[in-house]
C-alpha cells in the first residue's frame, strides 16, 4: 500500500488526518484510543504497517507522547492524537517535547469539557490549554482546520512545522470536523511539500543545542554516533544540565524567541470580505463554518461584515488584528467555549469586541453569529 | 438538499449515509457533507445520519431541516417525523415504521426494504435496498452515480448481494412513484 492515497475521496475528517500524517511521511504513532480521536488511531494501526511504520497502543496518553518523544528522538516523524482528557495527560510530556525540542504533531480532536465532559460532542475549548497548558514559559504553535479537507492538509503543515523550528505542533480540531465526511483531494506525493529537521553537518565539536542564527539548533538522532544528551532540566548548548539563572534565561529566552521571531511566517489565516468590513468576524475550526454563513447573509442584507477565519490559532496573528481594527468598529468572535479567543481578540483591537459563546455539545449556529453581528450593526 | 436517514445501531444508517454523500461528491461532483449522530450503544441505540448536498461550497455542515426523510425504525420515526420541510418528502420502512401518526400533507412512501432483504435471505442489506429505493423516488442522486458509491463501499465479495438489493429497492421505488 502507498503512503499517499492520490485521487479524491469521501473520507472522515478523522480519517483524512491520518493519511496528511502518512503523506507527510510520518511513521510512528503512539496513542491511547479516546473518543472522538479514536478513527484517527484506527486508521494508523491499519495503514502504518502497510507504509513500513510503526504504531503503538501504549498504556496511557503520558506514555503515549513520550514513546512519540522518543521515537522523534530517533529520527522518525512522530504524532500521537487525543481529545481533551487525554490532552491534559499529555501537557507534561508537551513542555518536555518543547524543552528538548523534538518534533512531533500532537492532535487534539477537542470534545466538550471540563473533565470527562461530552465523549461524543463536539467543543473548542481547549484552545487556551494548548496555548498555557504546559507549566513553564514556551510558546505553542496550533493549526485549527474547518473541513476534511484541511484535516489532511494542516496535518502536512502541522508536521512540516514541527520538524523546521523543533518544536511539538498541535492540530486543534473538534469533534464535528473529525467526525463529519467530505469529498477530500490528495495530490501526488511530487506535489506535497514536505520539510524535514535540520541536521548536524560533523560530529567534530557539535553540541546538541547550540542554535544556528535562526535560533533553531541542527539535531543529530539517537544512535547515529553523536554526542547528546536530552533532558528535561533546563541544560546549556551541549545539553547538560545546568541549573542557574543565567542558563535558564538563555534557554527560555531562545525557545521563546525560536517561535516569536519567526511567527509573522508561522501564522496564517484567510480573509472573506474584509477590505471594507465594518465588523469583523473572527473565528477557527468548526464555528468558521456558522461565521462564514452568517457573515455572507449579512452582506445580503447589506451590512458590511467579514470574516478572519484563522488557520493557526497560535501563534495569534496579532499584527493582523491590530491592522484591522484601524478601520473595523467591531469584532465578532464565535466560538463552541466560554470566550477563550475573544479575549485574545481583545487584546489586539482597539474596537469594541462582542464575544458569541457556546459551552460545547453541539454546532454553534449562524443565527446566534448574525444576531450579533445585527446588535452591533445598528 | 438535505437528506435525513434515522433507524437503530446496527442497521447500517451511517454506512448508507456515506454511500449517498460519495455517490454525490465523487461520481456527481456536487458537493456533500455527511454528519451523524448516535447514542452510546454499539448495537440498537437510536442513530441519525444527515446529508446535504449542494452545488455550492457547503458553510453549515450540520442537517436542519430535511427535504428527505427516510425512517427505518418506530423511535427514529417518533423523533424526527415533524421535523421536516413543507414540500419534502417521507420514506419509511413499512413493516418497522407505523406512521399513521404523520399528519402532514408530505408524500409518504412505505418502502418493504427490510422485508426484500428478509426474502434476498440477507436482513444486513436493508439499508441498500433502502438506498435503491430513494434514489428511485427522488431526485436526490442518480442510478448510475449510487451503483458506483455502493460498489466502492461494500466488502469485497458482497457486491453481487449489494446490486441485487439496490436494484430490487430501485425497481420498487420507482413503481411507488408510478403508482
Amino acid at each position: 500500500m502507498k503512503a499517499v492515497l492520490t485521487g479524491s475521496h469521501f473520507m472522515l475528517g478523522d480519517i483524512a488526518c491520518a493519511e496528511g500524517a502518512l503523506a507527510a511521511g510520518c511513521k510512528f504513532f503512539g496513542g491511547y484510543p479516546i473518543t472522538p480521536a479514536t478513527e484517527t488511531a484506527e486508521r494508523m494501526a491499519l495503514r502504518l504497517p502497510q507504509v513500513g511504520g510503526h504504531y503503538i497502543q501504549m498504556e496511557d496518553e503520558i506514555g503515549s507522547l513520550a514513546a512519540v518523544l522518543g521515537a522523534s528522538c530517533a529520527g522518525v516523524k512522530s504524532m500521537t492524537a487525543t481529545s481533551g482528557p487525554g490532552f491534559s495527560l499529555m501537557q507534561e510530556n508537551i513542555g518536555l517535547g518543547i524543552v528538548t525540542e523534538t518534533p512531533c504533531v500532537i492532535v487534539n480532536v477537542q470534545r466538550g469539557g471540563p473533565s470527562t465532559g461530552l465523549p461524543t460532542l463536539a467543543g473548542q475549548a481547549d484552545m487556551m490549554q494548548a496555548k498555557w497548558g504546559s507549566h513553564g514559559d514556551y510558546e505553542a504553535i496550533a493549526y485549527v482546520p474547518n473541513s476534511c479537507q484541511e484535516m489532511f492538509d494542516f496535518t502536512i503543515k502541522a508536521f512540516n512545522t514541527a520538524e523546521k523550528y523543533r518544536q511539538p505542533v498541535f492540530v486543534m480540531a473538534d469533534e464535528i470536523i473529525g467526525h463529519m465526511t467530505e469529498r477530500v483531494v490528495i495530490p501526488g506525493p511530487k506535489k506535497i511539500k514536505l520539510v524535514s529537521r535540520k541536521r548536524p553537518k560533523r560530529k567534530k565539536n557539535y553540541l546538541p543545542f547550540k542554535p544556528d542564527k535562526d535560533l533553531i539548533p541542527p539535531m543529530a538522532l539517537a544512535g547515529e554516533g553523536y554526542g547528546i544528551h536530552v533532558t528535561g532540566l533546563t541544560h546549556d548548548a551541549r545539553g547538560y544540565p545546568v541549573i542557574d539563572e543565567e542558563t535558564q534565561h538563555e534557554m527560555v529566552t531562545r525557545l521563546i524567541e525560536k517561535i516569536r521571531r519567526h511567527a509573522p511566517k508561522i501564522w496564517e489565516f484567510e480573509e472573506v470580505m474584509t477590505e471594507d468590513a465594518d465588523i469583523v468576524v473572527v473565528s477557527y475550526g468548526a464555528a468558521s463554518r456558522s461565521a462564514g454563513r452568517a457573515v455572507n447573509i449579512a452582506r445580503k442584507e447589506g451590512i458590511k461584515a467579514g470574516l478572519m477565519r484563522l488557520i493557526t490559532v497560535w501563534p495569534f496573528p496579532e499584527k493582523r488584528i491590530k491592522e484591522l481594527a484601524e478601520s473595523a468598529k467591531a469584532f465578532v468572535v464565535p466560538e463552541i467555549n466560554m470566550g477563550q479567543i475573544s479575549r485574545e481578540v481583545e487584546r489586539f483591537a482597539s474596537g469594541r469586541v462582542l464575544s458569541v459563546t457556546h459551552a460545547g455539545g453541539g454546532m454553534l449556529s449562524p443565527e446566534a453569529v448574525l444576531q450579533k453581528i445585527k446588535e452591533v450593526a445598528k | 438538499m438535505e437528506v435525513r436517514l434515522g433507524g437503530f445501531g446496527g442497521q447500517g444508517i451511517i454506512l448508507a449515509g456515506f454511500i449517498l454523500g460519495k455517490a454525490v461528491a465523487i461520481y456527481e461532483k456536487k458537493e456533500a457533507v455527511q454528519t451523524q449522530s448516535y447514542g452510546p450503544e454499539a448495537r440498537g441505540g437510536s442513530c441519525l445520519a444527515d446529508v446535504i448536498i449542494s452545488d455550492e461550497d457547503i458553510n453549515y455542515p450540520m442537517g436542519t431541516v430535511p427535504d428527505v426523510l427516510v425512517l427505518m425504525s418506530q423511535d427514529a420515526f417518533n423523533e424526527n417525523h415533524d421535523k421536516i420541510a413543507g414540500d419534502a418528502i417521507l420514506i419509511v420502512d413499512e413493516d418497522l415504521v407505523d406512521a399513521s401518526a404523520f399528519r402532514k400533507k408530505n408524500k409518504v412512501f412505505k418502502a418493504p426494504a427490510t422485508r426484500i432483504a428478509e426474502e434476498m435471505g440477507k436482513k444486513i442489506v436493508a439499508n441498500i435496498v433502502m438506498l435503491g429505493f430513494l434514489t428511485g423516488v427522488a431526485d436526490v442522486v442518480s442510478h448510475d452515480a449510487m451503483k458506483k458509491s455502493i460498489l466502492d463501499s461494500v466488502p469485497k465479495g458482497t457486491e453481487d448481494l449489494n446490486l441485487e438489493a439496490f436494484e430490487k429497492g430501485y425497481e420498487h421505488g420507482k413503481n411507488s412513484v408510478a403508482n
